[in-house]
């Protein structure tokens, strides 16, 4: 999909926000299904190899969203770099993680749950459950679960992603962004005529290249 | 490339004799006797009793082994792949022991079921996430090169632009006798090298006993290996309860170890034979 063609299928602005709540209930579904404290979603930045929190339910909503940690290392960076999903129980054990996570997010979780987020060949990122509820005893079906709810929590990644690169194409200097102004300033009726245009115009690409 | 000879000739070859690749004339025939390996029935005694892995060299490509933990015991090598200023890929040695937890967990369980392998680490992960893919590979022909008999992979990739290499690596572990024991993902989608025939891949099931494996009818997923709330090893020296099939591949690499111990002479496939016998739901756990 072209970035134009995600950007009107998106319906450009607000898609955004639209896709973060998405996100957002996938986590909070997920945080009630395995009764947590805990359910995040982090965002893989290719280009400072970082981990970023994108969606966080429970303890830490609102303070996480945004922080970085880097993605080659620790359990969230191992499950992204080997797409294997590992729950970890006993947490405290590990003193020198602990201290980090301490450090770092200001909550050390007891038990840990976290599967890659997968869209098609593509690691987005990864999902993590934190102290999922003792009374349930753990089986396999719960991390197949898991791997469920990850599918769809990447998908709204996906979304948010293809929807951010749009909007930054058609803002500032995007590429696409002196086609934005026009659509803006157009009324809804010439928009149409604009787009009718757009489309002759990229037919006539199309014959040339 | 893999090359047209055969690279790893059985013990009762002679080193200095060529072997056919291609094709077997009459006159060549002499010159390829197999001894017969299996017996009629195979059995876990058969099979492993008595092994303790001494003399099989297990390869760990993970996030490294801490160093002197008492479930892992000596370590015989410790290396990485690294990449250099110009961008260059090396395998060098490696001082940087675990940054993960998950190597080292690794480790112990193939320790606890051979408690006398000698264990080599090859760290492929902690560089960053870029460029895993590569690095993975890199790490893999590595340990191939070297004749590891087992290589734990509790790893994967989803990448399709690696699938052609990994493909071809690993088939040419399975002609140097490498064996690959590598983790099935439960999670619908597609990734390597697990869904190769040329290893063998592991699942989870959810009993308590380490010997306890299954051979599994509907592949591609072939054994399901130990996988629910083990206490493994992890960093600083301790323990952490974990759940994954990362942990049950270890469980299978170990019996394979054990097997190759007291068979040093199987090749992959017949060690694919004997899991399939010995499995419990073939019988083998009686």
């Amino acid at each position: 999909m072209s970035d134009l063609e995600a950007a009107v299928a998106a319906g450009v602005l607000g898609a955004d926000e639209a896709h973060r709540a998405l996100l957002q209930a996938t986590v909070e579904v997920a945080r009630a299904i395995f009764r947590a404290k805990a359910a995040s979603v982090f965002l893989l930045d290719e280009e400072t190899d970082e981990l970023v929190f994108e969606a966080v339910a429970g303890e830490g909503e609102g303070e996480l969203i945004g922080m970085r940690f880097p993605a080659g290392n620790g359990m969230a960076g191992w499950v992204l770099t080997t797409r294997q999903p590992l729950v970890v129980d006993d947490l405290h054990s590990d003193t020198r993680w602990s201290r980090s996570q301490a450090e770092s997010t200001g909550y050390v979780p007891k038990s840990m749950m976290s599967v890659p987020l997968l869209v098609e060949e593509r690691a987005l990122g990864v999902l993590s459950v934190l102290d999922r509820s003792t009374e349930v005893r753990l089986t396999l079906s719960e991390v197949d679960l898991l791997g469920l709810f990850a599918n769809q929590a990447a998908i709204a990644l996906d979304l948010l992603q293809r929807a951010r690169r749009a909007r930054e194409a058609l803002a500032g200097e995007g590429r696409l962004a002196p086609l934005a102004k026009i659509a803006a300033r157009l009324e809804e009726g010439e928009r149409e005529t604009a787009f009718e245009l757009l489309q002759v115009l990229e037919k006539l690409l199309r014959q040339t290249g | 490339m893999i090359r047209a000879v055969s690279v790893v000739p059985h013990e009762s070859y002679s080193e200095d004799e060529e072997l056919p690749a291609w094709s077997l004339p009459a006159d060549a025939v002499g010159r390829i006797r197999v001894p017969g390996t299996l017996p009629e029935e195979v059995t876990r005694e058969w099979a492993w009793g008595g092994s303790t892995g001494a003399g099989v060299r297990v390869c760990i490509l993970d996030s490294g082994i801490e160093l002197d933990h008492p479930l892992v015991g000596q370590v015989e090598r410790s290396v990485a792949v690294l990449r250099d200023e110009e961008g260059e890929l090396h395998v060098s040695d490696d001082g940087e022991g675990d940054l993960c937890g998950h190597g080292t967990a690794c480790a112990g369980v193939v320790r606890s079921l051979a408690p006398d392998v000698e264990l080599t680490s090859v760290r492929v992960l902690g560089e960053g996430y870029t460029g895993g893919g590569e690095i993975m590979l890199r790490g893999l022909a590595w340990a191939i090169e070297e004749g590891f008999q087992v290589v734990n992979m509790s790893l994967s990739t989803t990448r399709t632009k690696y699938v052609e290499r990994l493909h071809e690596l690993a088939d040419h572990a399975y002609f140097r006798r490498v064996l690959l024991v590598a983790s099935a993902h439960n999670m619908p989608v597609e990734s390597f090298p697990w869904r190769f025939a040329s290893v063998i891949s592991v699942g989870s099931h959810e009993e308590p006993d380490p010997l306890t494996f299954y051979y599994n009818p509907t592949p591609p997923v072939e054994f399901f290996g130990r996988g629910l709330d083990l206490d493994v090893a992890w960093l600083g020296g301790g323990t952490l309860r974990c759940t994954g099939n990362s942990f049950a591949t270890p469980h299978i690499a170990g019996i394979c170890a054990l097997i190759l111990a007291k068979h040093p002479g199987l090749t992959p496939f017949q060690l694919k034979s004997v899991l399939h016998q010995t499995a419990s739901n073939a019988g083998g756990g009686q």
